[in-house]
């Protein structure tokens, strides 16, 4: 088995004009999802990240220096991570893809990345 | 997995959560920040509920998800408070004191608090110096947490115009000084009356949808439910005509899953399946009629719960007591001449005494401007000379009634009715 991480990226204001009813609904739709993983074994971890710009730490030649992330000016962030487990990326792909995250209608996009191991 | 539609049952996660605590951290926020802030009020109730979308998909849904939403809201109401100087100006001490407390202080909010603030909120929201409009408007949005879109497919508005309502009732309420403070005791029940009639209101659009496609909203049809049931629990709202409110919306509810068929086509009283109804919906509906009896005044909602409840307690179509529905509507229309009840009250007699005797009332509504273009009246008409053997004169009615007939599955039915 490997471990990929998946990315999930969407716009924060996207959210703001769903009603209390789909509201409820997307989130029951995640829990399923999640639960689903969980029940085979196949979710290690996942987090929420921040939805503000996040920092840049960087040496310019000269100094380390601080600016703000890529977020202040693009609408899309990465809103949290989920770290899997499954057979191999086809298999991590079909995981992405029965993702609340990417059902009809939403606009977010989800990243599969594999954890190298060796 | 992906494309199942089911949502699973999810604990802590109670059916329609998220509506009803829209209405509630609306209510305990515009307590906070005066309710002259109502605007400010809801988006802050809005905020914290796509912040719950953005995060318990990650976190999953926290162990008391309420305390959770309620301690979100408390601090964007200070972030807010914090960034703008004008908004901690203007409000009362109580949004203050909150600005004193440590961010991270324990939740001081009781459910019965809860509660409270969501009545006085409704209470304001059916201000007699609001517009009509306005108040039910308000009354849907803020206590029952319907959207914008909702609100107006159910009263058969533009989304815009009721935007437009909401946004002249937060001035008016701004201008006026509106209170969040109990009205008066003899103020009570008239503001009470109107909160009903909104809830009533919302309910029959969503249960018979005048225009459209869809026939109807089950999900809007129990929010209603669920609202009527809070406030018959609750001390002061839990009066005579609350409880009759709630029955008739019990019964009603009970039949919800057998209205239409697998296609979304309406189906009659008759053809209902009865085995499907809620028995126990209809057993909450005949407890809250009980408790509506003590009082001394015959409401509407009292005599259309008697009528819902015959209808539920009979065995079988055949079995029903037409009398005593018939009965029921006579006082109805006593009290509510409306065109539906007089045209209702025209089947129950057709019922009890047959077509004949329906078809010589009904001639007499037939003069009266008011049901002139009712396609209900033509539906009746039609059924009636059928059941009397008049097939080509119930042609003539269904066709005018299809004509008039504004919402689809109706059609459907009337044109199944010509076939």
């Amino acid at each position: 088995m490997a471990k990929f991480l998946l990315l999930l990226r969407d716009n924060p204001t996207d959210f703001t004009s769903l009603s209390p009813a789909e509201i409820q609904r997307i989130i029951g739709e995640y829990r399923a999802w999640a639960e689903g993983l969980r029940a085979r074994d196949q979710l290690h971890n996942s987090n929420k990240l921040m939805d503000d710009a996040g920092k840049i730490v960087q040496h310019n030649g000269t100094s380390v220096t601080l600016k703000d992330g890529p977020y202040s000016e693009t609408k899309e962030v990465i809103g949290g991570y989920f770290l899997i487990e499954a057979a191999d990326y086809a298999a991590a792909v079909e995981i992405a893809r029965s993702c609340p995250h990417v059902r009809p209608g939403a606009k977010g996009t989800i990243e599969v990345r594999q954890i190298q191991e060796m | 997995m992906a494309g199942e539609a089911v949502t699973p049952d999810v604990p802590g996660l109670v059916d329609r959560l998220f509506r009803r605590e829209a209405g509630r951290l609306t209510a305990a926020m515009a307590r906070r920040l005066g309710p002259s802030h109502l605007g400010v009020a809801e988006d802050i109730a809005q905020e914290t509920l796509a912040r719950a979308l953005r995060v318990w998909p990650f976190r999953g849904v926290p162990d008391d998800p309420v305390a959770w939403l309620h301690a979100v809201a408390r601090r964007l109401v200070l972030d807010a408070l914090r960034r703008d100087a004008a908004l901690a100006r203007n409000t009362p001490a109580l949004a203050l004191d909150l600005l004193a407390q440590s961010p991270t202080a324990p939740d001081t909010v009781f459910a019965d608090e809860l509660v409270d603030d969501e009545l006085r909120l409704l209470f304001m929201c059916a201000h007699p110096d609001l517009s009509a409009e306005m108040r039910t408007a308000l009354v849907l949005k803020t206590g029952c947490g319907l959207s914008v879109e909702e609100i107006a497919a159910g009263l058969l508005r533009e989304p815009a115009t009721v935007a437009q309502w909401l946004v002249r009732a937060k001035k008016r309420i701004r201008e006026r000084g509106l209170s969040l403070d109990m009205p008066e005791p003899q103020a009570l029940p008239e503001r009470l009356g109107t909160v009903l009639d909104a809830i009533y209101l919302a309910f029959n659009e969503a249960w018979s949808a005048s225009a459209g496609d869809t026939l109807v909203k089950p999900d809007v049809c129990l929010e209603m439910l669920a609202l009527a049931e809070r406030l018959s629990r609750h001390p002061v709202t839990g009066a005579p005509g609350t409880h009759a409110l709630h029955a008739l919306l019990s019964f009603q509810s009970a039949r919800l899953a057998t209205r239409t068929d697998a296609d979304g086509n309406l189906l009659l009283l008759a053809d209902q399946d009865r085995a499907a109804w809620d028995r126990g919906l209809i057993a909450r509906g005949l407890a809250a009629l009980a408790h509506a009896a003590d009082g001394e005044r015959l409401s509407e909602y009292h005599l259309l719960a008697g009528i819902a409840g015959e209808h539920a307690i009979a065995a079988d179509f055949d079995a029903t007591d037409w009398r005593a529905i018939r009965a029921y509507y006579d006082l109805l229309v006593g009290i509510s001449p409306s065109p539906v009840h007089r045209l209702n009250r025209v089947v129950a007699l057709a019922m009890e005494s047959g077509p004949a005797a329906g078809l010589d009332a009904l001639a007499r509504l037939e003069d009266d401007t008011a049901l002139r273009g009712f396609h209900l009246l033509y539906a009746t008409r039609g059924e009636l000379l059928r059941r009397a053997g008049r097939g080509a004169e119930a042609c003539t009615a269904f066709r005018r009634a299809l004509e008039l007939a504004r919402s689809e599955p109706e059609r459907r039915l009337l044109r199944k009715r010509l076939a």
